[in-house]
């Protein structure tokens, strides 16, 4: 049969539907008509033809039906009417569709927003050409720990091994733009000549670095993104060839990058310089030191584990051509990790747990309104009892009850989709700025199918339960109880089913208590200074004129006696380095006693000005602070702290013992004091090594120092007059990063306070969906007990009893659903460990508030129903029987 | 009511083939249908009018019928059902797939006794 003609006529049938009906109607007419002609020919009296004519044809109606139910058009129909079937009964009792569309909504929207923001950064493959083919390699520290590769290390492995198409090694790079405006310090990064090419991205306009930039005094070009040739140089198309000041030297824009490019390794990059590493280099130079990164692309057809080994084969039999330097030796190996897993290690633990977190809610969601549906199956009984009786088919009657769980989800589906996409917004504006692949994160054709195939799932699963309950039931007695009382079997199903609402709700309540005793716990570490009063900024000096160490130095002490002048302005120091900031400078650290030592722990380096110390509130424990006798000629001396002088000398006297820190050249530091650790970096895992010095003594003087000034009230406001009195030192010297050290503080656990708001949002809903579904259900059980209660009222049982009684059923539940709970958080929590700060997984008190908060909302959702049942009157309950 | 003790359902699956026997004689209204098809049998096979209405309506989907509204003898509008082309082709199929079944049935029968 002609698959065309079927649609055709069935679609002509659907167009003209009433035609088609009267057709038929006709017909049969017709047909009597004919039939009782027939019979009266044979004899029979006409009234008596007619009748029998008409009971031969049967019921009208239902042979109208028969013949209907022809054609796929009548599927279509009858889902039509049971959509207008259902719609009508929604509308009907508002009250109920709104709560259950408004449950969904949260759900379905709550996973599309989740799943909207942990697609593009998890699953989604990174925007390049072949992604899976892209690695970053590290060096390995003794511990197994990644470490950053040195130049030395990456030119021999570059060089020999072959199982890499291309690679380039990349740092970061933050030159600062001199033009007609404000000189500003940019993002950026210095990269091998291969790095965009590695990446498979080539620039829009302009041409890409060739091997002949990436060499010791190469030609000084650039190239940058798309974002900033719009805001820097107005998309200007001749932008190639221009010169731009940059660190106060001339650069040549070779290229601009297409705007689709995303720099998954420095998100913020704007601009790109050759890396111009020397090929012939000293024990002490950078080119020895650890600090690149290493992005390579795999050949084709060669895995990470084939890079590995080639890599490990290089590293195990040196040539002579490729020197190596005792902490360079390449004897713990390398680690090579795909690009996106590099790129998503830091927030995966956080973004596995938040989607669990919201799976959860959906789950609780799906329950709730599988419940409100078993409550009002109850109420329909009767009916569907009587059309049962009248012999509407069990299938058809599925199909109808289907339709309406369906229609509530898609509702709450479509709501859900306006939910997520606030909350994607709030998402973005909530979380880190680190996040890796930020602006990938929107409401996609991605989430809109999986909220799709969420809402399908969803109407199915919520109406799946209540109809098989409603068709299974006995016709007989449904019809005789008229819908009073209940039979027990669907009581249990709701019952198991608040039960697994309450466990639920504690496994996420749980999850949100661990990560909020995190974040107390990691308040509760002392940062080690005194934060609040303090507003530091950054300077950076760039021009011909700071060459030299003495001149910057002259800059630096000229700032700060500008600063100090400033009113308002209490006391003030530099310093190399400001912690919480972001920025790390840690060096290798190497004792006189342990001449032969490979490495002893590293410290951060902190080149401070003497009054650092006071301006900070960090307090001496031992020995002297820094001043100003520490000069260029003095001895050398290091102040240190807590966990340093621990990690170098144990229980010694560290004061007097000599150490030398980053070069393995020149005199000893001299240990003078010992300080109290201060938090350095967002969340450290390892104590606070930390070694201060004098700017004089230290090998080199930073091109750029923070001003730390403590001023009295509120010291943001202190920002705009500092900002003049540096700019009246040099007004061509870009200010960065200014920021109170309050600020600093609670940034540095904005990605810790992203998952904890998420999951306290997760959370409460959680307990409100768990709090109304054990309402629903016993408010439920005292509508359907009322003849019972009443006959119990009626002989002698006090209000007391009869609340008592309620109040012990919804107890009853929520203590199952929290045994239930606990074990499951037990295990589930384990996925949350990483996310954990100073608190066991299993923490007690955890999960003993949590328990006492669901069991107080569990109490306080059955005392509502439970006074409505001791409020029953037993004369009129009776009466009405 | 005409009680008949020899009346019969039209045998399963064969009801498409003796509509559109009928059918190839001349056209027909639905009652015409069944009557003709209940006369020729000698009231061996009767036919429901709802299973009847369901098959034409199913035929005519399957494009081996057409249809079109006439005056019937005595001037009442009645919907006449006509064999199509493919109707024909259709009617000579079913026909021999039945005779060859049926002699099979025979042989059987025969070979039995």
């Amino acid at each position: 049969m002609s698959l065309w003609r079927q649609l055709t006529r069935g679609g002509r049938v659907l167009l003209r539907r009433h035609a088609a009906d009267d057709d038929l109607t006709d017909e049969l007419r017709h047909y009597i008509e004919l039939a009782a002609a027939d019979l009266v020919a044979r004899g029979i009296p006409e009234d008596e033809a007619r009748r029998t004519a008409q009971r031969e044809i049967g019921n009208m109606t239902v042979a109208r039906e028969q013949v209907r139910s022809y054609g796929w058009e009548n599927v279509v129909f009858t889902g039509l009417g049971d959509l207008r079937y259902a719609l009508r009964r929604l509308r009907r009792s508002p009250g109920f569709t709104i709560v259950a569309v408004a449950t969904l909504a949260v759900g379905i929207g709550a996973s599309t927003a989740i799943f909207s923001a942990v697609n593009p950064v998890l699953f989604r493959a990174l925007p390049y050409p072949a992604p899976e083919r892209l690695a970053v390699i590290t060096d390995r520290s003794g511990d197994g720990l990644p470490v950053e590769v040195a130049f030395g290390n990456y030119r021999e492995l570059a060089a020999r091994t072959r199982s890499f198409e291309s690679s380039a090694a990349f740092k970061a790079w933050q030159p600062t733009l001199a033009g007609k405006l404000d000189p500003e310090r940019l993002s950026g990064q210095r990269v091998g000549a291969g790095f965009f090419r590695t990446l498979g991205i080539a620039p829009r306009i302009g041409r890409d670095f060739q091997m002949d930039d990436d060499r010791p005094d190469g030609p000084s070009v650039v190239i940058v993104s798309d974002a900033l040739w719009r805001r820097r140089f107005g998309a200007d198309p001749t932008i190639v060839g221009q010169h731009v000041r940059l660190d106060d030297a001339d650069h040549v824009v070779i290229g601009v990058m297409p705007a689709s490019f995303e720099n998954v390794v420095a998100p913020l990059a704007q601009i790109w310089a050759p890396l111009q590493y020397a090929s012939v280099y000293a024990p002490e130079s950078r080119e020895w030191g650890h600090h690149l990164r290493v992005v390579a692309r795999l050949r084709q057809g060669a895995s990470p584990a084939d890079a590995l080994r080639d890599i490990d084969r290089v590293a195990r039999s040196p040539v002579p051509e490729f020197t190596r330097v005792p902490w360079a030796r390449m004897e713990n190996g390398f680690l090579v990790t795909s690009l996106q897993a590099d790129v998503t290690r830091a927030i995966r633990p956080a973004m596995l747990a938040v989607l669990g977190a919201v799976c959860l809610v959906l789950v609780i969601a799906c329950v709730n309104v599988t419940n409100l549906l078993l409550a009002r199956g109850a109420q329909r009984r009767a009916e569907l009892a009587m059309r049962i009786a009248l012999g509407a088919g069990r299938g058809r009657l599925l199909r109808q009850l289907l339709t309406e769980s369906v229609l509530l989800a898609v509702i709450g589906g479509a709501l859900g989709l306006a939910v997520a996409h606030i909350g994607v917004r709030g998402l973005v504006a909530l979380s880190p700025a680190e996040l890796p692949r930020l602006s990938a994160v929107r409401v996609d054709a991605a989430a809109f199918v999986f909220a799709a195939l969420v809402t399908t799932l969803v109407g199915v699963v919520v109406g799946a339960i209540p109809s098989m309950h409603v068709l299974r039931q006995d016709v007989s007695s449904g019809l005789q109880t008229a819908g009073r009382r209940t039979t027990g079997g669907h009581q249990r199903t709701r019952a198991s089913l608040v039960v697994a609402e309450v466990a639920l709700a504690l496994m996420l309540l749980v999850g949100a208590g661990l990560l909020l005793r995190s974040i107390q716990r990691i308040f509760a570490v002392p940062v080690g200074f005194d934060a609040p009063g303090l507003l530091s900024m950054q300077v950076q000096l760039t021009g011909e004129q700071y060459r030299n160490d003495s001149a910057k130095a002259r800059y630096y002490s000229n700032v700060l006696g500008a600063v100090r002048a400033v009113p308002g302005v209490q006391a003030a120091a530099m310093t190399s380095l400001v912690p919480l900031s972001g920025d790390l400078d840690v060096y290798g650290a190497h004792l006189e006693r342990d001449r032969d030592a490979q490495s002893d722990g590293a410290a951060m380096r902190y080149a401070v000005a003497p009054e650092y110390f006071s301006v900070m509130g960090i307090p001496l424990v031992r020995g002297r602070l820094l001043d100003e006798r520490d000069g260029v000629n003095a001895p050398r001396v290091a102040v240190v702290s807590r966990s340093f002088a621990k990690l170098a000398f144990g229980d010694d006297n560290p004061l007097g013992q000599r150490f030398r820190l980053g070069p393995r050249t020149g005199d000893w530091f001299t240990v003078v004091g010992v300080v109290n650790d201060v938090r350095q970096s967002s969340f450290d895992a390892n104590p606070p090594t930390a070694v201060y010095v004098t700017p004089l003594q230290w090998h080199w003087v930073d091109p750029s120092m923070s001003v730390i000034v403590r001023g009295l009230g509120d010291p943001a406001r202190l920002a705009t007059p500092i900002r003049s009195a540096i700019w009246s030192v040099d007004r061509e010297q870009a200010i960065v990063r200014v920021a109170t050290m309050n600020a600093l503080v609670n940034r540095s656990i904005a990605d810790r306070r992203f998952a904890l708001i998420l999951f306290e949002a997760f959370g409460l809903a959680a307990l409100l969906l768990a709090a109304t579904g054990i309402y629903g259900v016993l408010s439920g059980a005292v509508t359907e007990r009322v003849r019972e209660i009443g006959v119990r009222a009626a002989l002698g049982a006090a209000p007391l009893d009869i609340v008592g009684m309620v109040v012990r059923q919804g107890l009853g539940l929520a203590a199952l659903g929290l045994l239930l709970g606990l074990a499951g958080a037990t295990v589930a929590s384990r996925a949350m460990s990483a996310l954990l700060f100073g608190v066991s997984r299993l923490d007690a008190t955890t999960y003993v508030g949590v328990s006492a908060l669901l069991a107080t909302t569990a109490l306080v959702a059955s005392a509502l129903p439970a006074f409505r049942a001791a409020r029953i009157d037993p004369a009129m309950t009776l009466r009405s029987e | 009511m005409r009680v008949d003790q020899e009346n019969t359902d039209v045998i399963q699956g064969t009801l498409d083939m003796l509509i559109l026997k009928t059918l190839s004689l001349q056209p027909l209204h639905g009652f015409g249908i069944g009557r003709r098809i209940e006369q020729v049998s000698r009231g061996v096979f009767k036919v429901n009018p709802g299973s009847l209405l369901t098959a034409l309506q199913r035929l005519e989907r399957a494009g081996w019928l057409d249809s079109e509204w006439r005056q019937t003898e005595n001037s009442r509008r009645a919907k006449f059902y006509n064999l199509t082309r493919a109707g024909w082709k259709q009617l000579e199929v079913e026909t021999e797939d039945w005779a060859r079944r049926t002699s099979a049935v025979a042989r059987l029968l025969k070979s039995e006794a």
